[in-house]
């Protein structure tokens, strides 16, 4: 753990044992302890599985005991926060995990109780305010209200932007999975929108959109400006166009050629075998694209930020300014928990949309 | 009544159908056979119009198949393929019912078509119903396709190499079944295969085409004695073709009065049958049987002048 004097200066270390009165650290010690040395044997996932969750539970322990511990008298100004060993264990703890749930392939179902589990400790935790010394939540404490608007515009920038490119993707994808032609001019298409740098992307969409939003009567006046929200908006709608139309391409295309043949000669219309037969069997991996653009667009729309976008991306751009890690955390942290969540909802998704044919495959 | 009318289809210059014309009878099994590429699949996916002919025309009781949206008119005909086709997505009861589903029958109905049809191909509906394909055997795929082409009660059956991804044993037995299911169903089948056995064996008329051409259409008995030329004398095999006669004509036809020794064979075997067990047991004569009763015999002898009438 640091601990600093105020948010900018850098802190010093204090080491796990020296945080608070040895009765108060070493239950946590202990406990991170034995969930390493527990999760260490490879043969028992369940084993490794409760030894991780216990050297998470045994952070936890410390973080809540030693944050108050080391404020205690440190002035007002000052600012505790986990310093490298912490962020280490983290990481070890949560691999292990991640291992050992890969071990154990629990079902779609088990997964989803599972992260809302974990989501609802998380909340629980922060809720509870035993966690309300340590920096990044202090930032949060002063800035709820920003917060909670960046979090709408992050959602509304990632969800909205996959919802467009799902709604042009889909007919286009459709389109290019019929026509050889079509396809032949617009994937290679895509994948040049795609290989422009996010960056430089952000940096076009201001003197186009400011264009549009100069010479055309009224576009002001719905928010289209060269920068904001909807340059941020447009240019994740674009990069997430390839995934989804050579998803939805793929997917259709993996129908099998007989199956296909026997529903053309049993008489469906070519509608009805898209809807029947070419759907369904290409969903895992036309859900697969929208996985893809999902967590491709809540870590993009971090550099939306820099363009007035808003979202999180506001508290990274800030806090890099401002050389204020915490404020960059408030930012990170979510983008990061937003995507693995949103990863972990797909995937049960895509688990779930084809069952049938895996069952015995 | 199918009537085929000088029905061509070329792709460029090839002639993958040449002026094809042949009559096929209500409730009788023909069977295209031919080498491979010589225009087997064209023709029989100009029927459903799978493919559209360059020129010619179909006609089904009649009626040219030009006169119905080509989408309506494969509902009405019976399609089954090699590989089977099977939707992996579906349950067995789904996709038997596909056809009747898209025809909008009832839910209870397609229900007991579906029972029914399991039955019929001896698959226990309640432990079938619910697979999927993948969860089924090679021979019960087939089954399954076969009958998903026949769950509407098509007039009409194209059947396009059905037997061809299966075994030698399972092969026999589908053919069995579908001869069996034939009689009992009274539709009109076509059905493409490369094997001639195959086609000796299932056809009430066989016709043999070549390079696009249609080159004889008669029943199994004519194409063995009498080969139109050089090309289906081969594709009947020249060693074989006595045996091949044989295993057409039933005991029944042969039975004399008089005894003989060792097992019976019943009426209804060939004399192919009965050839190879004179053969095995090194008898003369072997006893014929009907309803449980010896009837009377059929001789070594007279089984020999029979294969000898044809030179
Ligand atoms: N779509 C097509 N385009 C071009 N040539 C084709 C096509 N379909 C079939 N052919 C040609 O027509 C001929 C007959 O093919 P086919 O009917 O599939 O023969 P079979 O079923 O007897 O093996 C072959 O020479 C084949 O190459
Ligand atoms: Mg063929």
């Amino acid at each position: 753990m640091s601990i600093a004097a105020n948010r900018i200066v850098a802190g010093e270390g204090v080491m796990a044992w020296h945080l608070a009165a040895p009765s108060a650290v070493l239950p946590g010690i202990a406990a991170v302890v034995a969930g390493l040395l527990l999760g260490l044997p490879r043969a028992w996932p369940r084993l490794r599985f409760a030894g991780s969750a216990l050297g998470l539970g045994g952070l936890l322990w410390l973080l809540m005991r030693g944050a108050p511990a080391l404020l205690d008298g440190a002035g007002d100004y000052a600012r505790v926060s986990p310093a490298i060993g912490f962020w280490c264990l983290l990481l070890v703890l949560m691999l292990l995990m991640a291992d050992a749930l890969v071990q154990m392939t629990p079902g779609p179902l088990a997964r989803g109780a599972l992260l809302a589990a974990v989501l609802g400790a998380l909340a629980l935790i922060l809720g509870s305010g035993a966690l309300s010394q340590l920096s990044v939540l202090q930032e949060f404490a002063s800035r709820k209200a920003a917060f909670a608007d960046a979090t709408l515009r992050h959602l509304g920038l990632a969800f909205g932007s996959l919802a467009v490119a799902a709604a042009f993707g889909f007919p286009l994808g459709i389109a290019c999975h019929r026509r050889a032609r079509l396809r032949g001019a617009t994937l290679p298409a895509l994948s040049l929108l795609q290989t422009i740098p996010s960056l430089a992307m952000f940096g076009l969409m201001i003197p186009l959109l400011g264009w549009v939003g100069d010479s055309v009567p009224g576009a002001q006046a719905i928010g289209i400006a060269g920068i904001g929200f909807a340059p941020a908006f447009l240019a994740l709608v674009l990069y997430s166009l390839l995934p989804v139309v050579s998803n939805t391409v793929a997917g259709l295309a993996a129908a099998p050629p007989e199956a296909l043949e026997a529903a053309r000669g049993m008489g469906m219309t070519p509608r009805q075998r898209l809807i029947r037969v070419e759907f369904p069997l290409g969903l895992p991996v036309i859900l697969t694209g929208l996985r893809i653009v999902l967590v491709q667009n809540i870590g993009l729309a971090v550099i939306a930020g820099l363009i007035g976008g808003g979202g999180y991306g506001t508290f990274v751009f800030q806090g890099l300014n401002q050389t204020a890690t915490d404020l960059i955390l408030l930012g990170a942290l979510p983008t990061v928990a937003l995507a693995l969540a949103s990863a972990i909802v797909m995937d049960i998704l895509v688990d779930l949309a084809g069952p049938a044919q895996r069952k015995s495959a | 009544m199918i009537e085929i009318e000088r029905i061509t289809k070329t792709y460029g210059d090839v002639h993958a159908v040449d002026a094809v014309t042949m009559t096929a009878q209500t409730g009788t099994i023909t069977v295209i056979v031919g080498t491979s590429g010589s225009g087997k699949t064209t023709l029989l996916r100009m029927i459903n119009r799978l493919e559209e002919p360059t020129s010619g025309e179909v006609r089904i009781k009649g009626q040219s198949t030009l006169a119905t949206e080509p989408h309506l008119l494969r509902r009405r005909i019976g399609y089954a393929i090699q590989g089977h086709g099977l939707f992996p997505h579906y349950t067995v009861a789904r996709n038997i019912g596909a056809v009747p589903e898209l025809l909008n029958w009832p839910k209870a109905k397609i229900r007991a078509r579906v029972d029914e049809l399991l039955n019929l191909f001896s698959m226990d509906p309640a432990e079938f119903r619910h697979r999927y394909p993948a969860e089924l055997s090679g021979g019960q795929q087939q089954r399954v396709g076969v009958a998903r082409a026949l769950a509407s009660r098509p007039d009409l059956m194209l059947m396009d190499e059905p037997f061809g991804a299966l075994d030698p044993i399972i092969r026999a037995r589908a053919q069995d079944d579908l001869r069996r299911i034939h009689k009992a169903l009274g539709s009109t089948i076509m059905l493409v295969t490369h094997d001639m056995e195959e086609a000796i064996r299932l056809g009430d008329r066989v016709a043999v085409m070549d390079e696009g051409k249609l080159i004889q259409h008669g029943t199994p008995a004519e194409i063995i004695a009498q080969p139109a030329n050089g090309f289906v004398a081969d594709m009947v095999g020249d060693v074989e073709r006595p045996l091949r006669l044989l295993s057409l004509i039933p005991l029944s036809d042969l039975v004399e009065d008089g005894a003989a020794p060792g097992d019976a064979l019943p009426a209804e075997a060939s004399l192919r049958d009965a050839l190879a067990a004179c053969l095995w047991t090194g008898r003369n004569a072997v006893p014929v049987e009907h309803d449980g009763a010896v009837v009377g015999r059929v001789t070594f002898d007279a089984i020999r002048a029979r294969a000898q009438i044809h030179p």
